[in-house]
């Protein structure tokens, strides 16, 4: 896990990893198996999943504002360039093709 | 589902009227006082501090950016310090992200896992932002939330829903509505509402003339 | 799979979004000026909070309103770090109860 510098940058399409773990998640459920893009990479901050049970939060982890077409989140969009934007931390995130 | 128990003129129902947890809270704070966890004063000054934070901030911001471009870059590029600028203390934000509307694109924010919100800039968020439905419909159907307050954007214009999942709090900053350019700022922030820089609407439109 | 009852985004059947605002009950406001001196002391994060609303019973979280939210998570933490007890909560409020009384 980096914790510094972060491994994506603007423009990269990314997968949003699909797993159902227990604790406290802040990706949220709708955006889990999707693919999109990062939009801006926002730095490094302490990880909510261990600071919810009193942990110190480290090592940071890095955020990005991942961006998605609303088709590809749903199926279809109300309107053709339409999305939905979320900040999501590295670890959830993966490469995609 | 209970909420403020007030009666049809908005009193304040008694103590022993209140629901469970609305009761407890008052032995809480009583209790912590007491073993001096958090005092009297402490409880005071959060009071305070949230009577001082509302939507009127948020109005000074948008209307000065709408009459200072240089300003309104400051406001996009550190949104933070150009609050303090304005009198605005938002240091308490740990992130701050300003995203401007343009003819082409409207934002819209929302937080579906809980209801964050810029409380230092705006104040407390409204009942209906940090509502089921709007928590649920925000993400899929943004233009249907969009209609409901008064808003109605043709396709041609991009809609981008923020879901604040984390430390970053977004603000809204809405387009300038047209046949503004005689107004003054004070009057000018007159138009700047809460749920336009939520972006669920757009700035109100100038007042006709008569 | 178990989707969070608090992760909602998207979920089916949501209706219109009740514009009613309501001015806040001084509870209210004590939760809230409570919530937020006990974050500003260190005592709590917002995250152990957040956690703590997730863990709620499902039908409750969506029955109760939101500061009674707010104050059932911010017991579960003061329980959770022993600063306060349920018991002592309980003999508190029993005591404020009795003294609140009825007409």
């Amino acid at each position: 896990m980096s914790s510094g510098g972060g491994k994506f940058k603007p423009g990269d399409r990314v997968h949003v990893r699909f797993e159902d773990r227990p604790g406290h998640i802040r990706t949220p459920w709708y955006v889990r198996g999707k693919s999109g893009w990062i939009e801006r990479v926002y730095g490094d901050f302490p990880n909510p999943e261990s600071l919810a049970f009193g942990g110190d939060g480290l090592p940071k982890r890095t955020l990005y504002l991942v961006a998605f077409n609303q088709a590809d989140v749903w199926g279809a969009a109300q309107a053709p360039k339409d999305k939905v934007l979320v900040d999501i931390y590295e670890h959830w995130l993966d490469p995609a093709a | 589902m209970s909420n403020a128990p007030t009666d049809e003129h908005g009193h304040e129902h008694p103590r022993h009227e209140l629901s469970h947890y609305a009761k407890r809270i008052y032995a809480i704070r009583d209790l912590l006082v007491e073993k001096g966890v958090i005092s009297e004063k402490d409880i005071q000054c959060q009071i305070e501090y949230q009577e001082a934070r509302s939507p009127a901030n948020g109005a000074k911001l948008v209307a000065r950016a709408w009459t200072d471009p240089a300003f309104k870059a400051r406001l996009i590029a550190d949104p933070k310090a150009a609050c303090l600028e304005m009198g605005i203390d938002g240091t308490s934000i740990n992130e701050f992200v300003v995203l401007e509307n343009t003819e082409k694109v409207r934002h819209m924010v929302v937080c579906t896992l809980c209801s964050c919100y810029p409380r230092p800039i705006l104040g407390r968020p409204p009942d209906w932002y940090k509502s089921f439905n709007y928590r649920q419909r925000a993400v899929n159907d943004p233009r249907g939330v969009m209609r409901e307050f008064g808003l109605r954007l043709p396709d041609e214009v991009e809609v981008r829903v923020h879901d604040s999942t984390a430390d970053i709090r977004y603000l809204v900053l809405p387009l300038r509505p047209r046949g503004t350019e005689s107004l003054s700022r004070a009057d000018l922030e007159k138009l700047v509402t809460r749920d336009s820089m939520i972006g669920v609407m757009d700035a109100l439109p100038a007042s006709p003339k008569d | 799979m178990a989707r969070g009852h608090h992760d909602v985004g998207g979920l089916p059947s949501a209706g219109p979004v009740d514009q009613t605002e309501h001015v806040l009950s001084d509870w209210e406001i004590v939760a809230d000026a409570v919530n937020q001196a006990l974050g500003a002391r260190g005592i709590k994060r917002t995250d152990e909070m957040r956690r703590a609303r997730e863990e709620m019973d499902a039908e409750e979280y969506r029955d109760m309103s939101y500061y009674e939210r707010w104050i059932a998570s911010i017991e579960t933490i003061l329980i959770e770090k022993k600063i306060l007890t349920k018991e002592e909560i309980d003999r508190r409020l029993a005591a404020f109860e009795k003294k609140w009384g009825e007409p």
